[in-house]
């Protein structure tokens, strides 16, 4: 820093390199830029190193398009699916922004996938580096939480039933499971609560979670020091390093940019699909969950009743806890794969019974004919749905307006008396109210029918100085009248 | 769109800034690093950009002209005939439709005018009363010609018109509200 002043009051400065060098000495950018980028990575910068950081980009990526998805959407049974086909049909550039937020999510997945491999595979959770590993394990489930909660949002039929089968599978957790299903769902079935709650999380709560987790992940991650190549020891270093800036850095943002790129190719060409609008009732749908939870849907079809216990409960547990505590259970230093059989072969295992059981689900599905059937005629049904364009939603009170003319002759003769008798010229089309006359909307709380009737025969004084006159009606119309006011919602 | 103008902006920093007491490969590196995030970042901001910008390249509210019936059937129009028209109103995913009743009459000159029924001083609905040949408003008295010039009463204007246009023989009228107890005729919205 102080060379840096005193080369500078030297020669002449350009203005840029002036307000620099006050920003450093308000701020001490310097020393945070060379804390962030002269991090010593032991062996030097390697390809296999970029997943890391690969991943916080997709997240920063994530993160924006998903505030900005949030200009129009709306988290609500009624609103959720208009505003996402508004956002996809209606809304320059939506469709792409959606399809990079949604693409993303498979994208994170993935690099989180890639990311957790290197570190296993290279044996860089070993040697102090237990709580790095921990927050790594807690990120994983809040990434796989952020896209459970985000694919029910659109609210079309993919994302309803897919989550109402999620949510059901939690249910055959013993003991807590149906209230551990009524907590996410806020109540017993899907609805515009199930959307507030899975908004909720899906915004504020884990992202929340999963800023605090990064930092801490990072943190952790500067603190014990980049693990470097398999033959490195890991608790004391000693092969040359290299520093994090320039060509870990290069490597970095050249392969994230790539797959950002490569991303927005994708979603310029393939955009993501919308399908009709959530309907509980529709009792064919077969429902799919997004291609990462195909394992884990096809793992709860094998256990039922008294074994689901094993199945839903025992094993996963197990096998969560066996990753969580893999730094304290594996103390040795060996990191080369071909000296670790054990790991390298659980590894092995566990991802071969991954992808396995979602080739399965998805053999099974091409081949029982009924589900094929259905699933194109599915696919067919998005298709149709994309083809239309957008409809905007009615609002309710035009709705309301034009049911009561619908539901009830009494009811619509009534709204022409009103409007003859130019009620509507002092309490508003409506009955909406205007500064002449107050509202008429949901009166029928107040006076019951006969109660208004003797009302409008006879007015109050208050009434009549407010210069309500008294109504004068054959029965017949006095009652439609009446049917019509008391219909006003 | 700002975060990835901020991650590019940072990333020209990072280039820069240890640039100064770094050889000229590695500033030149930076320089590459910068140019290519920013470009990166660029792209990607435009999508972002187009998209919040949205409601300046396209309408996103609206509102629509209603029809109210065939010019030809207003021609032999001796006073004031009331139509309810539907008026739908855009307003980004939603619309609404409301029904307003209006009043189709003719000007000194024999042209064709509509009138809105909301009275100029307080909003009531205005009836055409055919005995006075006047329209008279039940709330405070307020009277206007059959062409809606104002009579008496405490209204300050008379019953204001409305815009209108022919399409295919059908007259459209576009419903709007306007600022009640004034002189002038306002919109409102």
């Amino acid at each position: 820093m102080l060379a840096t002043q005193n080369k500078e009051s030297n020669a002449p400065a350009s203005s840029g390199r002036r307000l620099w060098a006050w920003l450093n000495r308000r701020t001490g950018l310097d020393t945070v830029l060379e804390t962030a980028l002269y991090e010593p990575i032991p062996g030097g910068a390697r390809l296999a190193y970029v997943f890391g950081s690969a991943l916080l980009f997709i997240f920063i990526s994530q993160v924006i398009t998903g505030v900005f998805l949030a200009l129009y959407y709306v988290p609500s049974a009624d609103h959720a699916h208009t505003t996402v086909a508004y956002i996809t049909k209606a809304v320059t550039a939506g469709s792409f922004l959606r399809s990079l937020h949604a693409y993303g999510s498979s994208a994170m997945v993935v690099v989180l996938f890639l990311h957790l491999s290197q570190t296993y595979i290279y044996g860089a959770y070993k040697g102090r580096r237990e709580l790095l590993w921990l927050s790594g394990c807690v990120l994983f489930a809040l990434i796989l939480g952020m896209a459970f909660t985000g694919y029910l949002l659109p609210w079309d039929q993919r994302s309803y039933f897919a989550t109402a089968v999620g949510t059901n599978a939690a249910s055959e957790i013993p003991w807590t499971g149906e209230s551990l299903k009524r907590l996410m769902r806020g109540g017993t079935e899907m609805g515009t609560l199930t959307i507030s709650r899975f908004f909720v999380a899906h915004v504020f709560l884990i992202p929340a979670c999963i800023f605090a987790l990064m930092a801490s992940h990072i943190f952790l991650f500067r603190k014990a020091g980049a693990a470097g190549p398999i033959n490195e020891n890991p608790f004391e270093p000693k092969l040359k390093p290299e520093l994090f800036y320039p060509r870990q850095v290069l490597m970095d943002l050249s392969l994230t940019s790539l797959l950002i790129v490569g991303l927005g190719v994708l979603c310029f060409f393939v955009p993501m699909q919308l399908g009709p609008p959530a309907n509980p009732a529709d009792t064919q749908y077969v429902p799919r969950p997004e291609w990462y939870y195909l394992p884990v849907f096809q793992w709860l079809k094998y256990w039922h009743g008294a074994a689901s216990v094993i199945g839903i409960l025992i094993i996963p547990t197990v096998l969560a806890l066996a990753v969580i505590a893999l730094p304290f259970l594996d103390r040795s230093i060996e990191r080369r794969p071909w000296k670790r059989p054990i790991a390298m072969g659980a590894y092995a295992f566990v991802l071969f019974v991954l992808v396995g059981l979602g080739l399965r689900s998805q053999y099974l599905d091409k081949h029982d004919a009924g589900i094929a059937q259905q699933l194109v005629k599915q696919e067919n049904e998005q298709d149709e749905f994309m083809r239309k364009p957008f409809q905007p939603e009615l609002s309710s009170a035009s709705l309301a307006a034009a049911n009561v003319a619908l539901a009830d002759p009494l009811a619509a003769k009534g709204k022409t008396i009103f409007e003859a008798q130019s009620c509507n010229a002092c309490h508003g089309d409506a009955g909406v109210g205007t500064a002449a006359a107050p509202a008429l909307v949901g009166i029928a709380t107040k006076f019951p029918p006969e109660q208004l009737t003797s009302l409008l025969k006879h007015p109050s004084s208050k009434m009549t100085a407010g210069g309500m006159p008294p109504v004068d009606l054959p029965p017949d119309d006095l009652k439609a009248l009446i049917t019509y006011v008391e219909s006003l919602k | 769109m700002c975060a990835y103008a901020g991650g590019s902006g940072a990333t020209a920093e990072k280039s820069s800034a240890p640039g100064l007491s770094l050889q000229n490969r590695r500033s030149f590196l930076g320089a590459l690093l910068g140019v290519g995030s920013t470009f990166v970042g660029a792209l990607l901001s435009v999508p972002l950009i187009r998209f919040a910008l949205f409601p300046l390249l396209r309408r996103t509210t609206e509102l629509k002209s209603s029809p109210v019936g065939a010019i030809s059937d207003f021609s032999p129009l001796t006073e004031p005939a009331m139509r309810t028209i539907q008026i739908e109103h855009v307003d980004g995913w939603r619309k609404a439709i409301s029904e307003k009743a209006v009043y189709i009459t003719k000007d000194q000159q024999g042209q064709l005018r509509v009138l809105t029924s909301v009275c100029p001083h307080l909003g009531c609905t205005v009836p055409w009363n055919k005995e006075k040949n006047q329209f008279i408003c039940p709330c405070h008295g307020a009277t206007f010609t059959p062409d809606g010039s104002r009579i008496s009463g405490p209204s300050q204007r008379g019953m204001d018109t409305l815009e209108t246009s022919v399409q295919d023989g059908q007259l459209l009228v576009r419903f709007q509200y306007f600022r009640q107890l004034v002189s002038g005729k306002e919109v409102i919205g």
